[in-house]
């Protein structure tokens, strides 16, 4: 009798640091196993082997920073059964997001002699601005304890147990003394997605929000007791999850005080 | 194939095994090489324009997302550079010795990457690393148990493997106790062990006997093999302080690519990174690694990028070795950090990251606002090398199948680790035959 076909995964690359994709290659105890299990069938920075779509699993890191990658992503989109984004890049546009802020022609100058071999949108977008997304698992870079649970929740076809909850609540667990409280260090924490198991604050640093906004994150409360001047409140919301929706409107409510 | 008359066009648009993304393009006319082109089209991302109006304290942290793969590199590099602003050097000490540490962490992170998951199926004729497993299941374990060693020294420093979040200006957060790196002994004992074992396993691979020209730049450290700090060198004469880089090397914009080249004012092309370091420091190998690499058959220089993979292996040794050394005299610094306060200036960085020397320089305000950034990593700077020797390769190889030739030069470009998201301001292999 012929054995099942494996699932297949696929990894996808667009504007990012290849972090969250590395984050698979990381997975040093697991990665052959998961190969065992699932056909790894569209992963570049792995093998040049690639097997034709539809994929069961797309993995999607970066954002969306081209015409020519924004088509490309309603291509992913078609060929994949399951489409989820990993890192703040794909989730939120990433840092390269700050050229929203800003003025990308300027930027281009800046960087470039010959801004006119330069092809670039004026924006930094998530993937979920450009096609429907299943899942998304925040971070930069993701945990790859989480993306192992993604991946094994979408192959057991049950929903990840991802919490959506603040960095606090990892302190706690933790047993980690509250930096802000006992230091009076300015921490993102209370407003912060966890899932990065809390590690600012256990090396005694407060907590800089590479995780995204928590669910319902009350920024203006931490904002009105942290401490920390208005200018300088508009760079701690614009990092690597400026384009988040609650830090967007953080960073921008402090930019108008 | 496309046989016109005498025309022939060899493409790769996306190039496997790489980080980042790129191609090549190479255009033949009969038997000559018309162009020869690799081409980086990952998306341009703006870093030194958005670090405008940041602080000089966040450098370390926004710098780091340019590489998911090195990003100890941005984080020393940028350091270095603004505390060379600030007046502030970090020579030597237990700052400094732990920077070494997280540092040597990466170097086994990246280059057990590189040996064994985006290099080693060139030579055993696999797509990758996880086709490899299922005939040499063994070998593709050892360097996973390798690299995830150097993954927990990053993670016992760092706090984590991709973005450490305890690298700072001046220092780090907090200093890892010696009982939490001495937790590490076993396990990067094993990894010096596999090392040698992998010099031992390269050295036996067959190796196409070229040797290529280019100029070899790197950090040249009185104390050792450089990874950190350094004068920067050269085969031919250069000998500056990273401060003159700019007097000596221009970066141009090119059409096919969002990298900036790289070349020496004088003498063009360069290459840094495994070759060039080698070539140039190998006196200052640890016993342990230089005796390895003399059993290897490497001589006190190498210019054959194929045996490049037995150089890696070779730094690896160095680089397991010299953790053991340090986690050995470890004493956490006390504070972990010295204060850095900013004045108007401008500060100069270089490091070895584990792709070759990545150069920084900051301009910042009294306040220690930037009001300008230039970075420029390995991979741009070898862009022009690496096309050079990829000429090379195609000159060697009209004989080849459009397959092989395409087969061997996406190798040639693979012997050389580009990373391309790296490249800031930054592959797509065609060959055209006319």
């Amino acid at each position: 009798m012929e054995a099942p076909a494996k699932r297949t995964l696929a990894v996808w690359k667009f504007a990012s640091c290849d972090g969250c994709q590395l984050s698979v290659l990381d997975l040093e105890d697991e990665l052959l196993t998961l190969a065992d299990h699932l056909e790894i069938a569209y992963f570049l920075e792995a093998s040049s082997a690639v097997l034709d779509g539809p994929y069961d699993v797309s993995l999607v890191e970066g954002s969306i920073t081209t015409a020519h990658d924004a088509e490309r992503i309603r291509a992913v989109r078609a060929n994949s059964r399951a489409l989820i984004t990993i890192g703040a890049c794909a989730t939120a546009g990433g840092i390269q997001a700050l050229r929203n802020f800003g003025d990308v022609e300027e930027f281009t100058r800046i960087v470039y002699a010959s801004p006119d071999y330069i092809s670039t949108l004026a924006t930094s977008t998530p993937i979920s601005a450009h096609v429907a997304v299943d899942f998304e698992l925040n971070g930069c870079p993701i945990n790859k304890r989480q993306l192992l649970e993604v991946i094994s929740a979408h192959l057991n076809r049950r929903r990840p147990r991802v919490r959506a909850h603040s960095v606090c609540v990892e302190c706690k667990r933790r047993g980690t003394v509250c930096v802000m409280v006992a230091h009076g260090t300015p921490c993102l924490g209370p407003v912060t997605h966890a899932g990065c198991g809390a590690i600012c604050p256990a090396f005694n640093r407060g907590c800089y929000g590479c995780y995204g906004p928590k669910e319902t994150p009350n920024t203006v409360s931490l904002d009105t007791w942290s401490g920390t001047g208005e200018h300088d409140l508009v760079r701690v919301y614009r990092t690597f999850n400026a384009g988040a929706g609650a830090f967007k409107q953080a960073s921008e409510g402090h930019e108008r005080d | 194939m496309s046989e016109t008359s005498r025309t022939r066009t060899i493409r790769t648009d996306y190039l496997a095994r790489v980080e980042g993304e790129g191609g090549m393009y190479v255009k033949l006319d009969g038997r000559r090489v018309d162009e020869v082109k690799l081409r980086l089209y990952e998306p341009p991302r703006f870093f030194e324009a958005f670090l405008r109006g940041r602080s000089f304290t966040e450098v370390p942290d926004i710098t780091a997302r340019i590489c998911g793969i090195c990003p100890v590199a941005y984080q020393m590099s940028s350091a270095r550079a603004m505390e060379d602003a600030c007046g502030v050097r970090i020579d030597d000490g237990p700052i400094r010795d732990l920077r070494r540490l997280i540092y040597c962490g990466e170097w086994i992170e990246s280059h057990s990457l590189h040996v064994y998951m985006l290099h080693a199926p060139d030579f055993l004729g696999y797509p990758g690393a996880i086709e490899m497993a299922r005939d040499h299941r063994e070998i593709v374990e050892q360097g996973l148990r390798m690299k995830q060693a150097g993954n927990a020294l990053m993670t016992v420093i760092g706090g984590r493997e991709v973005h450490p979040i305890n690298v700072r200006v001046g220092g780090f957060y907090r200093a890892p106790t010696r009982a939490g790196l001495r937790a590490l002994i076993d396990p990067l004992e094993r990894a010096r062990e596999t090392a040698l074992a992998t010099v031992r396993w390269t050295s036996t691979l067959v190796f196409p006997d070229v040797e290529i020209e280019p100029e070899h730049v790197a950090l040249a450290d009185p104390d050792g093999y450089p990874i950190d700090r350094g004068r920067i060198v050269s085969d031919r004469g250069l000998d500056i302080e990273p401060s003159a880089f700019a007097d000596h090397i221009v970066e141009e914009h090119v059409e096919h690519s969002t990298a900036l080249h790289a070349r020496l004012r004088e003498r063009g092309s360069y290459l840094t990174g495994p070759l060039a370091r080698y070539s140039l420091a190998s006196a200052a190998l640890r016993p342990l690694a230089r005796e390895a690499a003399r059993e290897a058959g490497l001589g006190s220089s190498c210019r054959n990028p194929f045996r490049s993979i037995v150089v890696r292996a070779v730094e690896l040794v160095q680089a397991a070795d010299e953790a053991l050394a340090l986690i050995d005299a470890y004493q956490p610094p006390d504070p972990p950090a010295i204060e850095v306060h900013p004045r108007r200036s401008v500060g100069h960085g270089a490091t070895e990251a584990p792709r070759g020397m990545l150069y920084h320089r900051y301009e910042i305000d009294e306040d220690g606002t930037i009001l300008d950034a230039r970075i420029v990593p390995p991979t741009s700077q070898n862009q022009r090398a690496i096309e050079e020797d990829l000429r090379g390769v195609v000159e060697r190889s009209l004989d080849l199948s459009d397959e092989d030739l395409t087969q061997r030069c996406e190798q040639a470009i693979r012997n050389h680790d580009p990373c391309i998201s790296c490249s800031t301001h930054f592959l797509d292999l065609t060959v055209d035959r006319e």
